[in-house]
């Protein structure tokens, strides 16, 4: 694939200020409010197929981007300067959005991505977004109380480290650039690309240690 | 969840993407087309050679009108055959399929970006 900066899709009114569903979508909604009003299917044993497939949905680019920022200096530049770019020369990705912004993680900063709409969720990078990350109270704790939030999930974050919580936006999407596990030297990027969860991708874990089993 | 009867659809029905676990999606809303049909089949409204049968009507009709067929819209044949099989099994109509489309997309407009978006009854209005 060649390189695109802007890839055009499918989404017709890009407002900034509400949402946006594509018409594929509006038709599965339909159906999909249609057939639960007639009780012929249940939301939740839907989202329990879908869920069964989280990581069989999208071509999960994130991985092998972090991987490469982690191997090439020079990738992990332009990546933080513009990741829509930076994405778009490793070839094999083609949607990945207009704006999509990579945030470093570092020892002084860890950053997390809040947002409850899928529109705003780079899924064809990270694969699904989990289910938690739709809830609302998510959102609200993780701006009001982004420790508290992380403690959840297990994830606790030294106290000198601030935490930076960026809330998508219509047009703007975010990508954590977690930190390179330690003990990983002279690994591969394919290697490197399979400690790379989806949750360090977000903010709410790291990456998975050398030698852990996923 | 039952992936066992989601492997013995994407036998069932030809063409449907897959890996060597089972089906995979390039979206979101191919996974939730994919389950809708499989709940529906569950539930009895078709069973899967008559799915087959609509799915590859669906796609004979798109390739008629030049749709080049290539992997990428199977999901939207898919979608189709599941608006069309509702219709026909009297489940539902086109013009309240249609009705409904119009509501979501009302809805998304007047949601802010960020919020869930739901449908209300003004939608429909």
């Amino acid at each position: 694939m060649s390189e695109h900066d802007h890839d055009h899709h499918d989404h017709h009114h890009h407002d900034h200020d509400h949402s946006d569903l594509s018409e594929t979508e509006l038709r599965v909604r339909a159906l999909e409010s249609i057939l639960t009003e007639k009780g012929y299917i249940e939301p939740a044993a839907l989202d329990a197929i879908v869920q069964a497939y989280e990581t069989k949905i999208g071509p999960h680019n994130g991985a092998q981007v972090v991987a490469r920022a982690w191997s090439d200096p020079a990738f992990k530049t332009a990546l933080l300067e513009d990741a829509t770019k930076a994405v778009g020369t490793l070839g094999h990705v083609s949607r990945v959005g207009d704006h999509l912004v990579a945030v470093e993680n570092t020892p002084h900063r860890h950053n997390m991505v809040v947002c409850t709409l899928c529109s705003c969720y780079p899924w064809e990078m990270l694969g699904l977004p989990p289910v938690w990350y739709k809830a609302s109270p998510y959102r609200s704790r993780a701006v009001k109380d982004p420790r508290g939030v992380l403690a959840d999930f297990g994830v606790s974050v030294p106290k000198e480290t601030e935490i930076r919580v960026w809330d998508s936006t219509a047009e703007t999407r975010f990508l954590v650039l977690p930190m390179r596990p330690e003990g990983t030297e002279g690994w591969s990027e394919q290697q490197l690309a399979e400690l790379v969860t989806r949750d360090s991708m977000i903010g709410t874990g790291f990456p998975r240690k050398p030698g852990a089993r996923s | 969840m039952d992936t066992e009867a989601a492997g013995h659809a994407a036998k069932a029905v030809p063409g449907v993407p897959r890996d060597d676990e089972g089906p995979v999606f390039r979206a979101p809303w191919e996974a939730q087309a994919f389950a809708i049909a499989l709940s529906l089949h569950e539930r009895g409204l078709f069973t899967w050679s008559e799915w087959a049968a609509a799915l590859a009507e669906q796609i004979k009709r798109a390739q008629a009108a030049g749709d080049p067929d290539t992997g990428e819209t199977y999901y939207q044949h898919w979608l189709a055959t599941l608006e069309h099989l509702v219709a026909t099994k009297g489940v539902t109509t086109p013009e309240t399929l249609h009705r409904y489309r119009d509501a979501w997309d009302h809805a998304a407009d007047r949601t802010p970006h960020g919020k869930p978006i739901e449908l209300t009854p003004a939608d429909f209005e």
